[in-house]
């Protein structure tokens, strides 16, 4: 046999995602209108024993499914981000989706699967694989993204990210192909081997890795492939925007990472220049783009384009392995920063929207500071955060992310980051300005579950920065063990 | 025998017209299947290859890829007939409250 | 040349003729009509390649049921033309560069280039038989085999609730 329940053992957290959210279909199908409440109940049961399981499973290391996953410290630590961004997602959704009539238990068992997806792509070793948990992943996400039903943006949202997702798929697909054609193999340890080896189409490698670059490209909306994400976000549901801004960002980077990490260190030469554009042209279009934006869903898009520039930023320093393990271990901490400040700014979004689109545009915002300081002093955090101004989460991850890549000798390029970080600054302290310098009279909508979220992300984004040192020494633990 | 290189060619400018019909068209369901023909010319370049290599596995790929499809076409063919239902057109310019 | 090569050649043409033909065409229902005439070539091909039971999948999952399923949708929705004029804009003349930078890479593939690309094994093998298909899917491709299995429950469960009508209160 090739595989044994040892193998299950090894990926249990996933395994318990899974089966939970099979079982969820079941539950929900039979229970009484009355009581379907427990569905999203036992939803978040099961994300957290998933995490505990997880968090158990923390220093394990070892392969399953004959070499086809592997679990590492690197899919650990991104195990236990998407678990805790699942169980803030349901907290997110639960108010909204009463609010605007659509509350149906199907929506956490997509997002259960989405995150299932996600956690096979943290720790899958075979290009296969990573294209199938990366479908397991999106599509989920597209059903999400349309689940507003009767409600033509949302509806809309979720085609557009189908059509362009499906296309994204099929160049990962191709591009899977090329490799597959160069070195004969597709899972990534077979693979480096066969490149190591020398093969014979050194062109086709190159192809492959190129198409698989654009299609994970459209996964993490890096320009010019983005053109996508200030829509899907706009028409979706606001939780469901939250969950695929840092869902997708996820998957999608761990595929990046495993995949150029682990199988394609040889190409640095020729892919380094092609990464230093797509950094540069997201960097740039997502922070000038968003400066224009009146509404803040699409604010909050851009800057999660931007954001996805910085993250990028991490696979400049690629030939050089010894700077590139921090600028890895940088770009994990980059994206758990990045996970909680979405997560709190999303929430105060919720929590101001109203029916029909109404409450989203950035003068909605006016005197919301004075009104409720409480929450204007949250979104300061979260505006900081992005900005990356201390002492937030956000400031320790741009300043590693810069440190990393200057090591790794692109001057040109960090000092690009902090100038466009100088810009978002103006967008970003523009709302904060306008929550608490105009005057207004902005209603929220009282939800505990998002007040909850929004309090303890603000509390989180101080709190981690104070202790960022301990949390980069994991972010560099985790990633030890991929090169 | 067909070298290799013949169907590595059928198979890129088959991926080629999909993607020209993706960019193209503004037929929902003619983008869609475009997408359809590439996920395809991607699996004659697997099956291709698979030859070449006297490799099964490029064979098993071909599976996965149309269950994949099977999934897209389930999902993608709901979302179209759900905006259908609403707005009466599958031209995707004109289902676009959304622009910016 | 070989009959073999002239079949191929033919066949080509055929398939990129039908591939045009479906983006080119105005009406839904002949593009997919054009599509299935393209799975069904590639079905072919699979078959001179040496594999019998894909080219058997291809020919009933997609020219069959997946196909269908487009027609049966277009049909549902008396959507076979768009009232307004099909035309794209600032994409066109980018995506026309862009395939023709492709086409340009395969006839270079074809006539150029060449060179680095491996020869195709001459001995017909018996690689593509069901048994052997079999046993590697099931031992080898364990894994991948479970997650188009979750894939496919997770697209159902979506489209039925994407699709499903709420009941009138």
């Amino acid at each position: 046999m090739l595989y044994s329940m040892d193998d299950m053992f090894n990926i249990l957290p996933t395994v318990i995602v899974v089966a939970w959210a099979t079982a969820l279909i079941l539950v929900e199908a039979f229970l009484p209108k009355k009581y379907k409440f427990i569905t999203i109940w036992l939803t978040v049961l099961g994300l957290v024993v998933a995490l505990v399981a997880a968090i158990n499973q923390h220093g394990i290391e070892a392969e399953a499914f004959n070499g086809m996953l592997v679990v590492d410290g690197f899919s650990s630590f991104l195990n236990i981000l998407i678990l805790g961004s699942g169980i803030l997602a349901v907290a997110l959704a639960v108010g909204y989706n009463k609010r605007f009539g659509f509350d149906r238990g199907e929506y956490y068992i997509m997002m259960m699967f989405s995150i299932a997806g996600t956690m096979l792509m943290s720790s899958a070793a075979d290009l296969i694989v990573i294209f199938l948990a990366l479908e397991l992943m999106s599509i989920p996400l597209y059903i999400m993204a349309a689940f507003y039903r009767g409600n033509v943006n949302s509806e809309e949202a979720g085609m557009k990210y189908f059509l362009l997702g499906a296309f994204a798929g099929g160049f990962i697909l191709y591009g899977i192909g090329f490799v597959y054609g160069a070195t004969g193999a597709t899972g990534l340890s077979q693979v480096v081997t066969a490149i190591n080896g020398g093969v014979d189409s050194p062109t086709f490698l190159l192809v492959g890795a190129a198409l698989i670059l654009i299609g994970l490209g459209f996964k993490v909306a890096a320009v010019p492939f983005h053109m996508w994400t200030p829509d899907v976000y706009e028409g979706s549901p606001t939780p469901a925007t939250a969950y695929m801004a840092v869902g997708a960002k996820v998957g999608g980077f761990a595929a990046l990472i495993r995949i150029f990490v682990v199988a394609f260190p040889t190409l640095s030469t020729d892919l380094v220049p092609i990464l230093w554009g797509l950094v540069a042209l997201t960097l740039v279009v997502g922070n000038l783009v968003a400066i224009a934006q009146k509404n803040i869903k699409r604010m909050l898009a851009y800057s999660s384009i931007s954001h996805a520039g910085f993250i990028l930023m991490a696979f400049l320093p690629y030939g050089d392995a010894a700077v590139f393990k921090s600028s890895v271990a940088a770009a994990l901490f980059y994206l758990l920063a990045f996970a909680i400040t979405s997560f709190g700014s999303w929430g105060v979004v919720i929590a101001l929207e109203k029916s029909e689109g109404k409450g989203l545009l950035l003068e909605d915002y006016a005197g919301l500071g004075r009104k409720y300081p409480a929450l204007g002093v949250a979104m300061l955090i979260f505006m900081l955060s992005f900005t990356g101004i201390p002492p937030t989460i956000g400031f320790a991850g741009k300043f590693l992310l810069f440190k990393a890549v200057m090591e790794g000798g692109y001057y040109g390029l960090a000092i690009l980051g902090v100038l466009t970080s100088l810009f978002s600054a103006y967008y970003y302290l523009r709302l904060v300005i306008i929550m608490f310098m105009k005057s207004g009279e902005p209603n929220i909508v009282s939800d505990r579950w998002v007040t909850l979220v929004t309090a303890s992300s603000a509390v989180a984004t101080v709190v981690l920065f104070m202790v960022s040192t301990p949390l980069f020494a994991w972010a560099e633990q985790a990633v030890l063990k991929l090169f | 025998m067909v070298p290799l290189s013949y169907y590595v060619a059928l198979s890129a400018i088959l991926f080629a017209l999909g993607a020209l019909g993706v960019l193209t068209r503004r037929n929902t369901i003619i983008i869609f299947m475009s997408i359809e023909l590439m996920l395809n010319s991607a699996n004659l370049l697997f099956v291709a290859f698979a030859r070449s290599f006297g490799d099964v596995s490029g064979q098993i790929f071909v599976f996965f890829v149309m269950a994949v499809a099977a999934a897209e076409v389930a999902v993608g063919l709901a979302l179209i007939v759900a905006v259908f239902r609403n707005k009466h057109t599958i031209n995707i310019d004109e289902v676009s409250g959304l622009k910016g | 040349m070989e009959t073999e090569v002239i079949v191929f050649l033919i066949l080509a043409f055929v398939a990129i003729g039908s591939a045009i033909g479906m983006i080119i065409n105005k009406n839904a229902v002949y593009s997919a009509l054009f599509l299935i005439l393209n799975f069904a070539t590639v079905a072919i091909f699979y078959l001179m390649l040496g594999a019998p039971f894909i080219a058997m999948a291809q020919v009933t999952v997609y020219a069959g049921a997946i196909m269908v399923l487009f027609l049966f949708v277009i049909m549902l929705l008396g959507a076979e033309q768009l009232k307004k004029a099909d035309k794209g804009e600032w994409q066109k003349p980018v995506a026309i560069l862009f395939v023709v930078v492709l086409i340009v890479e395969a006839v270079y593939l074809i006539f150029g280039g060449g060179g680095d690309l491996l020869p195709m094994i001459n001995e017909v093998s018996e690689v593509g038989d069901p048994i052997s298909l079999a046993t590697k899917l099931f031992k080898e491709y364990f894994l991948p085999f479970q997650v188009t299995a979750v894939l496919l429950l997770a697209a159902m469960v979506g489209a039925i609730v994407i699709t499903k009508q709420d009941k009138k209160s």
